[in-house]
Parts: C-alpha cells; sequence; structure tokens
C-alpha cells in the first residue's frame, strides 16, 4: 500500500521534482510544480504524526535491508514534529515566493531558484527522517549546498561573499560531523542511530568516543549557528533574497537543532552525556552569550534583515539553553520552540519580503512612515514583534514560560531573571522600528507606496495569526513537545 | 598498544587536518582557502579508508582461498563524500569566478574594505 512508503515519499517526491524544474524551465509552471509538491509533503508530514500519535514509532527500510546492515528511515514523535515544522513553512514559502522572488532575482534563472528551494527542503526532511548516521551526513550537505546556491542568488553583491563564507563554515562543520560518525564506526561497527544508542554504553569511557561527540557536536553547532560559530549567519541571512531568508531561517537552524538533540540524546542517549562529560554547562554558558549577545548587536543593526537575523542568535540561545537542562521540561521548552520561533520568525521576515517588494530596501531610514502606507503588514510586524519579546497570548511567551518554569523546577534562579532581561531587550530593537515606521513622516522623495500582492500577504499572515492562535492555546503544541521530550529523557532511565 | 609506528597512519591524519584547518583560517586569498578546506576533508578521508583496513586482509573481492579480507564499508562511505567534497569545491570555486567578476577581486582584505564603504 502506497501509506506504508510515506516516510520515503516525502524524500523522494520533492527529490525527484528539483531535476524537472530545470528541465522545464518555465518559471510559471516551475513554481506551480513547486507549490503543489510543498502542499503534498504537508499532507504527508500530517498524516505521518497522526500515524505516529495513534501507533507510535514508524520504521521503514529502504529496499528492505534490515537495520543496522540497511540503512533505515525512522519517524517518532520528535521527528514528526520537526517534519511538519518544516513541511507547513515550506507550503508557506512557495505560495509567497512567486512574486518576492520575480522582484528579487533574475528572472531567467527563476527555475533553478524553485529547483534549489525543493532540494533545500528534500535535504532536511531528509536529516529530519533518516535513522542512520552517515546518511544524515549526505542529507546535511545536499540541503547546505543548495542553501550556498539560494543566498547567492540576490541581486545584492554581497549574498555572494555571504554565500562563500556560509560554504567554508558550513563544510568545516560537516566535516567535523563525519570526523565523529567515522570514530564512532571505529568503536562500535554500527552507523544506524538507534543501534548506536544501544552500543555506546559499553565503551563510553574511551577517549575515542569522547572526541567523536567533541567533533559531533561543534560540527553541528556550526550549522545551527550556537555562538561563538555564528559568524556566517547575520550576512547570509541579510543578503540572500527576502524568500530565502523566510525559508532559512523558519527552518534550516531548527533541523540542526534536531540533530543535535538526535546526537545528544539519542546516539549517546544511554549514557546521560549531559552529566558525564559536562558540555551542558559549556552549552549553557554559550546559550546565554548567545542570548545576550544578539540581542544587544541587533539593537545596533540599521538593516532590519540582519537586525531579525542578530535575533534569530539569541532566540537559537534559547533553544540551546532548554535542551542542554536535561529534564523532561527544558527540552520540551527548547522543542516548542523550535515550532514558536519557526512560525514568528518566519512572519517576520515575510514582512520585510512585503517591505523589500515595495520600497526595495530593508534599511530601517528607508522605512520611515510605512505604518500609514503599509498597514496591514506593519501591523503584522507589531504583532510578530511582540511574540518575539514574548507578551502574552503569544507563541514566545508559551516557550518562554516553558523555559522559566523549567529553570525554576532546577532551582536556577539566576539563569531565570537572565531569560527575563535577555527578552526585555528585544523591546529596544523592535520599538526602535515602531519608532520610524509609525511617528517618523515618509521621506520627501519617495513615492507613496501600497501593501504587497495578496500573494503574498496571505502566507505572512497565516504564519503571524499561527503565532497567536498556538499562543492562546499552547496545549497541542507543548503536548507534542512534552512526549518527544519524555521519549528522548526516558531513553535515559 | 600505541606503538608509533603502528600509528603512524592517524599521526599523517591529525597532520594533514591541522594543516588544511589553518590554511583555511590563515589565508586570505579565496582560491587557497578552498585548497585548504581540501586538504581538510581529504585527510577525514584518509582516517575513513584507514580504519576499513583488517591486518592480513585483501580486497573484499569473493575468491577462493582467501579468508579475510579487509572491510569495504568504510570504502564505500568515503566515496560518497569525495563526490560531496567535489560538489563542495566546484560549487564553491563558481561562488569564486563570480566574486571575482563583482569585486574585481578575491582577497579577503580587499572584499572587506568594499563591504565597509557601501
Amino acid at each position: 500500500m502506497i501509506t506504508d512508503h510515506l516516510v520515503v515519499l516525502q524524500i523522494i517526491i520533492p527529490l525527484m521534482a528539483a531535476p524537472l524544474c530545470v528541465f522545464i524551465r518555465n518559471a510559471n509552471v516551475t513554481w506551480a510544480l513547486a507549490t503543489i509538491i510543498s502542499w503534498i509533503c504537508l499532507v504527508i508530514s500530517i498524516t505521518l504524526m497522526q500515524q505516529v500519535m495513534a501507533t507510535g514509532e514508524i520504521i521503514y527500510e529502504l529496499g528492505g535491508w534490515a537495520a543496522p546492515w540497511g540503512i533505515e528511515y525512522r519517524v517518532d514523535m520528535l521527528n514528526a514534529w520537526v517534519l511538519v515544522i518544516v513541511t507547513s513553512v515550506g507550503a508557506m514559502v512557495t505560495p509567497y515566493a512567486k512574486s518576492s522572488a520575480e522582484k528579487e532575482i533574475d528572472n531567467d534563472r527563476l527555475y533553478i531558484f524553485y529547483a534549489m528551494l525543493l532540494l533545500c527542503e528534500t535535504g532536511l526532511l531528509g536529516i529530519t527522517v533518516t535513522g542512520d548516521a552517515f546518511n544524515l551526513f549526505v542529507f546535511l550537505e545536499i540541503s547546505a549546498l543548495s542553501t550556498y546556491v539560494l543566498i547567492s542568488m540576490g541581486k545584492d553583491r554581497r549574498g555572494l561573499t555571504a554565500a562563500y563564507r556560509y560554504l567554508i563554515m558550513g563544510t568545516l562543520g560537516a566535516t567535523f560531523y563525519i570526523t565523529g560518525v567515522g570514530l564512532l564506526y571505529m568503536q562500535t561497527g554500527s552507523l544506524n542511530i538507534a543501534d548506536l544508542g544501544k552500543l555506546i554504553p559499553d565503551v563510553a569511557d574511551s577517549r575515542t568516543v569522547q572526541a567523536a561527540l567533541a567533533f559531533m557536536t561543534v560540527g553541528l553547532c556550526v550549522k545551527l549557528a550556537l555562538f561563538p560559530l555564528h559568524m556566517w549567519l547575520p550576512n547570509a541571512y541579510a543578503f540572500a533574497p527576502s524568500v530565502v531568508t523566510v525559508f532559512l531561517a523558519a527552518t534550516a537552524t531548527k533541523v540542526a537543532v534536531y540533530a543535535l538533540v538526535r546526537v545528544i540524546f539519542t546516539i549517546f542517549g544511554g549514557v546521560d552525556i549531559l552529566e558525564a562529560v559536562q558540555i551542558s554547562d559549556v552549552l549553557i554558558a554559550m546559550a546565554i552569550v548567545a542570548m545576550f549577545g544578539g540581542s544587544a548587536v541587533a539593537i545596533y543593526q540599521t538593516n532590519i534583515k540582519r537586525m531579525l537575523a542578530y535575533s534569530s542568535l539569541a532566540q537559537i540561545g534559547y533553544m540551546i539553553l532548554g535542551l542542554s537542562m536535561n529534564s523532561v521540561l527544558g527540552v520540551s521548552a527548547g522543542l516548542v520552540h523550535l515550532f514558536n520561533h519557526a512560525m514568528m520568525k518566519g512572519g517576520l521576515f515575510m514582512v520585510m519580503g512585503c517591505v523589500v517588494y515595495r520600497i526595495g530596501s530593508a534599511k530601517l531610514g528607508d522605512m520611515a512612515g510605512l505604518g500609514k502606507q503599509m498597514p496591514v503588514t506593519m501591523g503584522a510586524f507589531v504583532l510578530g514583534g511582540l511574540s518575539l519579546i514574548g507578551v502574552p497570548l503569544t507563541v514566545g511567551f508559551v516557550s518562554k514560560w516553558a523555559l522559566l518554569q523549567a529553570a525554576l523546577e532546577k532551582g536556577w534562579w539566576p539563569i531565570a531573571v537572565l531569560i527575563v532581561i535577555s527578552s526585555l531587550m528585544a523591546v529596544v530593537y523592535i520599538w526602535r522600528v515602531v519608532e520610524v515606521v509609525y511617528f517618523q513622516a515618509a521621506p520627501a522623495g519617495r513615492v507613496a507606496v501600497k501593501e504587497a500582492p495578496l500573494m503574498m500577504m496571505i502566507p505572512m499572515l497565516t504564519l503571524i495569526g499561527a503565532a497567536y492562535y498556538f499562543g492562546i492555546d499552547g496545549t497541542t503544541t507543548m503536548d507534542i513537545a512534552g512526549r518527544a521530550a519524555e521519549s528522548l529523557i526516558g531513553g535515559l532511565k | 598498544m600505541m606503538e608509533f609506528p603502528g600509528q603512524l597512519i592517524y599521526w599523517i591524519v591529525v597532520v594533514m587536518m591541522m594543516m588544511g584547518f589553518y590554511i583555511v583560517i590563515a589565508q586570505g586569498n579565496f582560491v587557497k582557502k578552498i585548497v585548504g578546506l581540501n586538504v581538510f576533508q581529504v585527510s577525514v578521508f584518509l582516517l575513513y579508508i584507514t580504519m576499513g583496513k583488517v591486518t592480513g586482509g585483501t580486497a573484499p573481492i569473493l575468491a577462493d582461498g582467501i579468508e579475510i579480507y579487509s572491510n569495504p564499508l568504510p570504502h564505500v562511505l568515503i566515496l560518497t563524500a569525495i563526490v560531496v567534497g567535489v560538489a563542495t569545491t566546484s560549487l564553491g570555486l563558481a561562488l569564486v569566478v563570480r566574486i571575482n567578476e563583482e569585486y574585481g577581486t578575491i582577497e579577503d582584505d580587499d572584499i572587506l574594505e568594499q563591504e565597509s564603504d557601501a
């Protein structure tokens, strides 16, 4: 039955559609194809989520070869959750892409853009479903290579250097990761993630395994842009075409966080590695520096896309802080923030895409007076900004509340205070934008602009709407994240 | 256990890895950085190929009278990694060509200078 193969179809459909785009070459047809494919992926991932909730873990053996010899795809609560995040953002981004990409990318290269977008989605979904540590590396590189191309496609030449710098950092990160996988293979003779989880406790004391952990953690931290390995991110987000920024900000770093979770809680799940090697202290320290550093630098940015990129660094700090608390509450706070941050940051970058579409600039000074001319778009920015700050009724509040509870459960008062203070820093950088947009008159030379096309407004409002819907009723998302966290931490006991 | 010549290949891997890493960090020329990246990646390929060797084992081709084979799996894995490395290198060089067209230079310092003006 076809439903048995949904797990692998999730990967194969976008993978096959990408070269098809290159053959078709017509911008409108490839756009339609990419949109249909991204919606099919969303339907598949929601179906998988329902299957997992009903019957538990789904295991799919590629070609019928049983693990640990063959490659298996394994979907449990956590994977299904990340799949839903990636595909729902993908399904919102493709309709949005049409107008935005026509404006910001050379029109005779649009078909390559859609091919790369589909490949990138393939890679991200592949990282998420695979149950094989080496296969994960391959998908990591598929998504990374297509990302480099996507970033360099804009008309701003700084996109090229941003893509180049990301290529260097990204390749170093991925190579670190396979070095780690190689060392684990030396010690255990297995590449299957679940199998490694069983074999590692026997050899955990060896220096080879500890070196492997170090290599994999550092490699993945480059990918997820944890301070101080974040240098590639701000320029890559600021100078990529807006629609690319939306997609990357909402998915790519989230999937890297997922990969890190798999390494720490599944591969090294048998030995409570956060305590054993005390990497938890290191991760917490870096997360807190990221929370403050990211927010502080964001305050001084004049390019708003860049400002939101620095704000992402701070938000990644919250996720890692939650994960490194090593408790069910902490991990579920980190996991729920994956989804919540994808919704609000995706929405905010879509707002910036609309602004760039109309005024051709993301500079704060150029946005003066937009509050009157694009009221809906700027209203969406304010709503998204409130969520970033963590005002009640928003998703930002749900995840920060969960994080605070997790910190208090551990009795870490100072960390709880730091979380609140760093949230307040978001008020400053959001307010700067609000002030310019609403209280300054439009510059004399600028032609009056109106709202962006409806095809861009609807996905933007949907994401911002989701940021409030799941903020007012956070039980569904918290429940899923909580169950995923329990299954991860449960592996320890 | 750790007799020096027996582990020589691992020393080579580590030295190569650090050399490549150093080139990536220290060189300001974008092409040289990619060369460094290649050295770095190749050292990891060597690590994988080395671990597949079984003492006394021969090439993993089924034949009469042979009992011990080397492990072919790491070699297969590294074929994939080589392909990824080639793709990364070609994409990186393509980007360097485009950067040269736009900036007229591929030196990190000059590009940073031009970007700070913009």
